[in-house]
C-alpha cells in the first residue's frame, strides 16, 4: 500500500472514534429559551479541577474593565460553541448553568486552561492568563446580573 | 450536482474569509517552529505564505506556500499545503504538496506539553520554501537551475516532537525533526526553537486595531543536525529569525520575519512574510451545504 493511502486510512480511522467519543459527551442545546441537558461529561469536569487550582483567587476581581474585555474575548473564541449569549450551542453547554455559575473563579480558570480535549474544548492556554481570567469575570457576570434582577424592588 | 458541490464549496473556501464574521485570532508568530496550540475544532484557516531568500552565488529565489488547516477536534489538526517558487533570471516552478498532522498527547496542561506531528511530502527539487532545515541542508544546494531541479522527485515523511510550554505570558517552543526521503536515504535530522509574547497580556475593553495585545513578537532559530551516518554540526546550515505578527480584529493575521543565516552554509538573508484568516464554524458551513439540518 502506497505511503499516501496508508496515511489517509489511519486518518480516517482516527476521525471516526474520535467523532464516537466526542459524541458520546453531547450535553444539550437550548430551544426558544428553553434549555435541555442531559447530564454533562463536561460540567462534570469542572469538579476535577485541584483544590489548589480551584481556590485560586481571580486577579483581576476588581479589575473595572474586565467584563467588558471577557465578552469580546467569548465573542471571539467561545461563542461558535457556545452561543452567543452563552446559553448552549449546536456543539458547546449552556455555560449559564448553575453547575458553571457557582463554580468558583479558579475551577472556571483551571477548565479553560486545560479544555476537555477528548470531548473537542480545545485547551485555552494559548490566551494569557490574565485574558483567560477576564473570560471568567465575564463567564460570571451573569451569575451577578441574574441575583441583582431577581432581588425584590428590582425593576429589570 | 455533487461537482456543483463541490464548486460550491471551492467557492466558499475562497470567499468566506472575506465575507465571514470577523473574529479576532491569536495566532503565534512562528513561521518554522510550531507550538502545541492546535486548531480549534471545526475552524479552517486559510494561510499564504512567502520566503525571499538571497543566494551567496547563484539567483536569489522567492518561494510561496499556501496552507489549509483545519481542526478535525481538540486534538488533532490536519494541514495541506502546496508550494512553488520563483527563481530570478530563472523560471517559476510548482514544487509539490505536503500533508501533515498534529496529535496532542497529553489531555491537560503541563510546565511541558509534546504534541507529534506526522508529514507526508510529494515535491521535485525545486523546492525553496525552507519550512525546516535539515540534514546537510546548504544554500549551494540550491544553485541548481529549476529545469534541472525539477527532474529530481522527492516522497518524504517527516517526523517532529513538538514540545512546548505557555508561562507568564510567553510561549517556548522546541522541535525535533527527523526526516526521510522514502527512496532509501537516511534519516537526517534537525531542530527548531521559538520564543514569543504579546506586546500586552491583558485583552482590551474595546475592539481596536492597534491594541498592544494584537501584536506578538519573538524569535525563532533552527537548522541542521546531520544525519544518521553523520550526526552533528559539520556542513549544517542554522538561522536566527525575528518574529512578529499582528492579529487584526477582523480575523486577519500578518506575519513578517526577517531571518539572518549564521554560517557559510546559510542563505544570507531571508525574508518571509504572511497572510491567514481562520474561519469559524467551517464544519458547520459545510454541513449545511451538504444538506444538515444543523
Amino acid at each position: 500500500m502506497k505511503p499516501a493511502m496508508l496515511a489517509l486510512v489511519i486518518c480516517a480511522l482516527l476521525l471516526v472514534v474520535s467523532e464516537l467519543s466526542a459524541n458520546n459527551a453531547f450535553t444539550g442545546f437550548s430551544l426558544n429559551g428553553m434549555q435541555f441537558h442531559f447530564g454533562s461529561d463536561l460540567y462534570a469536569e469542572l469538579r476535577k479541577a485541584p483544590e489548589k487550582a480551584a481556590t485560586r483567587p481571580n486577579p483581576l476581581e476588581n479589575d473595572a474593565d474586565a467584563v467588558a474585555a471577557g465578552k469580546l474575548l467569548f465573542e471571539d473564541h467561545c461563542a461558535e460553541c457556545h452561543g452567543d449569549d452563552a446559553r448552549g450551542g449546536r456543539k458547546g453547554p449552556n455555560l449559564r448553568v448553575s453547575e458553571v455559575q457557582n463554580a468558583k473563579p479558579g475551577t472556571l480558570f483551571w477548565v479553560l486552561t486545560n479544555g476537555v480535549v477528548r470531548k473537542k474544548m480545545p485547551a485555552w492556554s494559548k490566551l494569557p492568563e490574565p485574558q483567560r481570567w477576564q473570560l471568567v469575570r465575564f463567564l460570571k457576570s451573569a451569575e451577578a446580573a441574574q441575583r441583582a434582577a431577581a432581588e425584590p424592588g428590582n425593576k429589570r | 450536482m455533487t461537482r456543483c458541490r463541490l464548486a460550491l464549496l471551492m467557492a466558499i473556501v475562497l470567499f468566506t474569509p472575506v465575507l465571514s464574521k470577523p473574529l479576532a485570532a491569536q495566532e503565534n508568530p512562528y513561521f518554522v517552529a510550531y507550538d502545541h496550540n492546535l486548531e480549534e475544532p471545526g475552524n479552517l484557516e486559510i494561510e499564504y505564505f512567502s520566503t525571499f531568500g538571497t543566494q551567496h552565488s547563484g539567483n536569489n529565489f522567492h518561494s510561496y506556500w499556501t496552507e489549509l488547516e483545519y481542526g478535525v477536534n481538540a486534538w488533532w489538526t490536519t494541514e495541506f499545503y502546496l508550494d512553488a517558487q520563483t527563481t530570478f533570471h530563472d523560471r517559476t516552478a510548482y514544487s509539490g504538496f505536503k500533508w501533515e498532522n498534529r496529535f496532542r498527547v497529553l489531555k491537560h496542561e503541563h510546565w511541558i506539553n509534546p504534541v507529534l506531528y506526522v508529514e507526508y511530502a510529494d515535491l521535485n527539487g525545486t523546492d525553496k520554501t525552507l519550512k525546516e532545515a535539515v540534514g546537510h541542508d546548504v544554500q549551494s544546494d540550491f544553485q541548481v537551475s529549476n529545469a534541472e531541479s525539477r527532474r529530481e522527485h522527492k516522497r518524504e515523511l517527516e517526523l517532529k516532537l513538538i514540545l512546548s510550554s505557555n508561562t507568564k505570558g510567553w510561549n517556548f517552543s522546541e522541535n525535533i525533526i527527523a526526516e526521510k526521503n522514502l527512496s532509501n536515504a537516511p534519516w537526517e535530522f534537525g531542530y527548531a526553537l521559538g520564543a514569543s509574547r504579546p506586546l500586552s497580556l491583558k485583552g482590551s475593553a474595546k475592539r481596536c486595531s492597534f491594541c498592544r495585545q494584537n501584536f506578538i513578537v519573538g524569535a525563532e532559530m533552527y537548522g541542521g543536525l546531520g544525519d544518521r551516518y553523520s550526526f552533528g554540526l559539520r556542513d549544517t546550515s542554522h538561522y536566527l529569525a525575528p518574529v512578529a505578527g499582528w492579529n487584526l480584529p477582523s480575523g486577519w493575521t500578518l506575519r513578517l520575519s526577517p531571518g539572518f543565516g549564521l554560517n557559510d552554509n546559510s542563505h544570507g538573508f531571508l525574508l518571509r512574510w504572511g497572510i491567514s484568516r481562520e474561519i469559524n464554524g467551517f464544519d458547520r458551513i459545510v454541513r449545511r451545504l451538504f444538506g444538515a439540518k444543523s
